[in-house]
């Protein structure tokens, strides 16, 4: 079995016990690893009792899984999975980092967590030693605090126990207050400006009260199955990187203004808009203004879109953050009616210290300010915080309220869609009119009503992760940016800006090249990402126990709403369009008339146990 | 990582006076300098594992493997580094080869260099987060 380290780590932390999992040869050909394996997984354990289990309960499980390709393909990422908080189905979350490698070479491909811990813990994993520790002193501190305290802790212990080297800092993963306290919106974060954003498995990790993960591997990384095949293709990979002109340049920090105003699909005040001309939020202007390093990559990743923003003075001094990068400058800036740079920034720096996803809680945020705006929220109920679209200050003080979950942020905490639910009974008016979001899912800052945008009328209502941006669905299936092709990038685990250059034909030799599987492109398609995006849809339709997506696919009641300004003025999604293009899909990935696998693509598949427990619960 | 942006690569100086062969007890010694490259040479067979070549680097940058228990010192892939090549392949030109000649002391000035990773991202910090950093 080339290209795995072998084994995978189960960690019970109910009674601190660490035991080995192998799986089968067979079961990693099928489902590859990561987003795949991850379904795989939490399908084998929970997928009887699936609208029972809590996600914020002991009951859950959360992976850190890494994938075959993860080390070898250029940007490894760690996928981070679960029973998701936010749609109660499986999302395939990943960070970038150097995370997922040091846990290869420490001998592992993945984490299963399970249980809760008794006080507050973490885990230490060097090499074959792991170890459970306490975590009190680092409880309730933000990201920054808490990564430099940890990091500082173990290398200095470290270097006076093993003399054998000068130890870096280990890699880490850990969660601010924000996954403490379970807020929906919660990431997993890493290295102070990264997260696993979507699918709130910050909260996930705050329920196990495991504050973090800290991994170093010494040893190498796993034999690839043909070594010549696998030079050649990383070259030509490395080497389409590296031609990529936007990316190196500018990450994707040029989309803030042109994505607004080329496009026309940028959230502009929580979706009223989705176009705007404010040339201050141009990449120019980041560039002058606030990046203080050009160029910074995550290991082996020749591309480097990463750019490191702090400011140095005025108001905002003192915010560090990276690019930032597209989704995070619409969501923490447009979408709130911020148009300058180190606002933007400052309030980046704000909600990765309290260990937020910049997408999920800009969403909630916008969204507040919405109902401020329509005097639905008055500044009482908001503890005096006066919510006005572009101001930084106050859009901050609220999103502390709802990591600390203080006065209205205890119902914000919940995310936008929870959150809205609960406000309308309150208000005895439909308040998810305003809830941008599929499935619990705050949408991506990609909107679909321009049409010139990457997105598809149903790419959001009919995709198994719902809002989510990196994991569309998208017709014909056989397309470099569809749901099918995403999968391999989240089951491999590497990262898709590198993926953008190449076609996945190539991504798909780079597989076989490293495991010796010999995957088709047809089988690809039609077999194994078939698979995994059907027992994510079944888990999203069972969903459970305090939410379940009975009028499935619908998109936001917003995207239905014409575009009032910029060249696209009047443009919407039509209602006929959207269901003519679902039956496609529908038709394409095998599901019926209500939107559930049927059983013969169940049975087709292999997939007979789901097709029992769909028939149960949902059929 | 410590700082974001601020992960220092962790690399030998190539001082030109050598305190890591100076401090290797074993005789011969373990640690010996390539004439033609400058660069440190292990020998395997008589390195006795003892650290004492971590502890006299400015920048303990030597370490010892973690099967063979040898110590491991950069020998510039014997004159033609592949950092310095992967480097320019992406083209980000941190990393260039200066030439070696014996007795030049060409290579003086890149004695500044060695230095612990926490030692220099504690630097760096007040450059680039314009206040310094306890790391």
């Amino acid at each position: 079995m080339r290209g795995y380290a072998g084994k995978f780590l189960e960690i019970g932390l109910d009674e601190e016990k660490t035991k080995d999992v192998k799986f089968d040869e067979s079961v990693l050909r099928r489902y590859i690893g990561g987003r795949g394996l991850a379904a795989k997984i939490l399908w084998d354990r929970l997928g009887e009792k699936w609208d029972q289990v809590d996600p914020l309960g002991p009951e859950n499980i959360l992976l850190f899984l890494t994938g075959p390709m993860t080390g070898f393909y250029p940007g490894g990422r760690l996928c981070i999975s679960g029973k998701s908080p936010q749609s109660n189905g499986i999302t395939g979350s990943t960070i970038a980092g150097e995370f997922p490698i040091d846990l290869k070479c420490a001998g592992y491909d993945g984490l299963i967590v399970t249980g809760v811990a008794k006080k507050p813990a973490y885990i230490l994993i060097k090499d074959s030693k792991v170890e459970i520790r306490d975590a009190r002193h680092v409880w309730g501190k933000d990201g920054k605090e808490t990564s430099l305290t940890l990091s500082k802790e173990v290398r200095d212990e470290w270097n006076k126990k093993f003399r054998d080297r000068e130890w870096r800092e280990p890699s880490m993963v850990y969660i601010g207050p924000a996954g403490e306290n379970r807020c929906r919106a919660a990431g997993v974060q890493g290295k102070w400006v990264h997260g696993a954003g979507y699918g709130g498995y910050g909260a996930v990790m705050g329920s196990k009260k495991l504050k973090a993960v800290l991994v170093r591997g010494t040893g190498p990384l796993p034999d690839v199955h043909d070594q010549t095949k696998f030079l050649e293709l990383l070259n030509k990979v490395e080497e389409a990187c590296i031609g990529n002109e936007a990316m190196p340049r500018w990450g994707t920090g040029y989309a803030g203004y042109s994505v607004g105003n080329n496009t026309s699909s940028e959230p502009v005040r929580n979706w009223q808009e989705e176009w705007h001309d404010e040339r201050s939020f141009g990449v120019d202007q980041f560039e002058s203004r606030v990046w203080v390093k050009r160029y910074w990559a995550d290991f082996g990743c020749p591309t480097g879109c990463e750019k490191l923003s702090v400011v140095r003075v005025g108001e905002f001094r003192g915010a560090i953050t990276d690019n930032p990068d597209y989704e995070t400058q619409a969501y923490c800036g447009t979408n709130l009616g911020v148009f300058t740079p180190e606002a933007n920034v400052y309030i980046n720096s704000c909600i990765e210290d309290l260990g937020f996803c910049g997408i999920q809680v800009g969403n909630t945020l916008g969204f507040a300010a919405e109902l401020y705006q329509r005097g639905i929220l008055t500044k009482k109920e908001l503890d005096g915080v006066d919510l006005r679209w572009g101001d930084a200050k106050e859009f901050a003080k609220l999103a502390r309220m709802i990591a600390f979950r203080k006065g209205v942020g205890d119902i914000l905490a919940e995310g936008t869609y929870r959150a809205a639910v609960k406000l309308s009974n309150k208000k005895g008016k439909d308040l998810l009119t305003y809830a941008i979001q599929e499935k619990g899912i705050s949408i991506g800052a990609h909107g679909i009503r321009s049409g010139l945008d990457y997105p598809q009328l149903i790419s959001y209502a009919c995709s198994s992760q719902g809002g989510d941006h990196t994991s569309v669905a998208y017709l014909p299936i056989i397309h470099p940016m569809s749901e099918h092709s995403i999968i391999l990038r989240d089951s491999g685990v590497y990262c898709w800006f590198n993926a953008f250059p190449v076609t996945p034909q190539i991504e798909i030799d780079f597989l076989n090249a490293i495991t010796g599987f010999s995957i088709s492109q047809d089988e690809w398609y039609n077999k194994i990402a078939m698979e995994i995006i059907q027992i994510q849809r079944a888990a999203l339709l069972i969903g459970g126990p305090d939410a379940r997506w009975t009028e499935a696919d619908r998109n936001p009641p917003r995207f239905y709403e014409p575009l009032p300004t910029g060249p696209c003025k009047g443009k919407a999604a039509d209602k006929k369009e959207v269901e003519k293009m679902k039956a496609e899909y529908y038709k394409a990935v095998g599901w019926d008339r209500k939107g559930i696998p049927t059983t013969r693509m169940l049975k087709k598949l292999g997939l007979e146990d789901v097709d029992k427990v769909l028939k149960k619960k949902v059929k | 990582m410590l700082a974001p942006g601020l992960e220092i690569p962790h690399l030998c100086a190539q001082c030109d006076d050598y305190p890591c062969v100076a401090s290797c007890p074993t005789k011969p010694k373990a640690l010996s300098v390539d004439i033609k490259t400058g660069a440190v040479k292990v020998d395997e067979k008589l390195c006795t594992s003892c650290r004492r070549c971590i502890d006299a680097c400015p920048g303990r940058v030597p370490f010892l493997h973690p099967t063979t228990r040898k110590s491991v010192i950069c020998d510039l892939c014997n004159g033609d580094p592949q950092c310095v090549k992967a480097c320019q392949k992406a083209k980000f030109d941190c990393l260039s080869l200066a030439s070696y000649e014996k007795g030049q002391g060409e290579a003086l000035f890149h004695k500044v260099y060695a230095k612990s990773p926490k030692a220099i991202t504690e630097g760096l910090s007040q450059l680039i987060f314009s206040e310094r950093m306890e790391m």
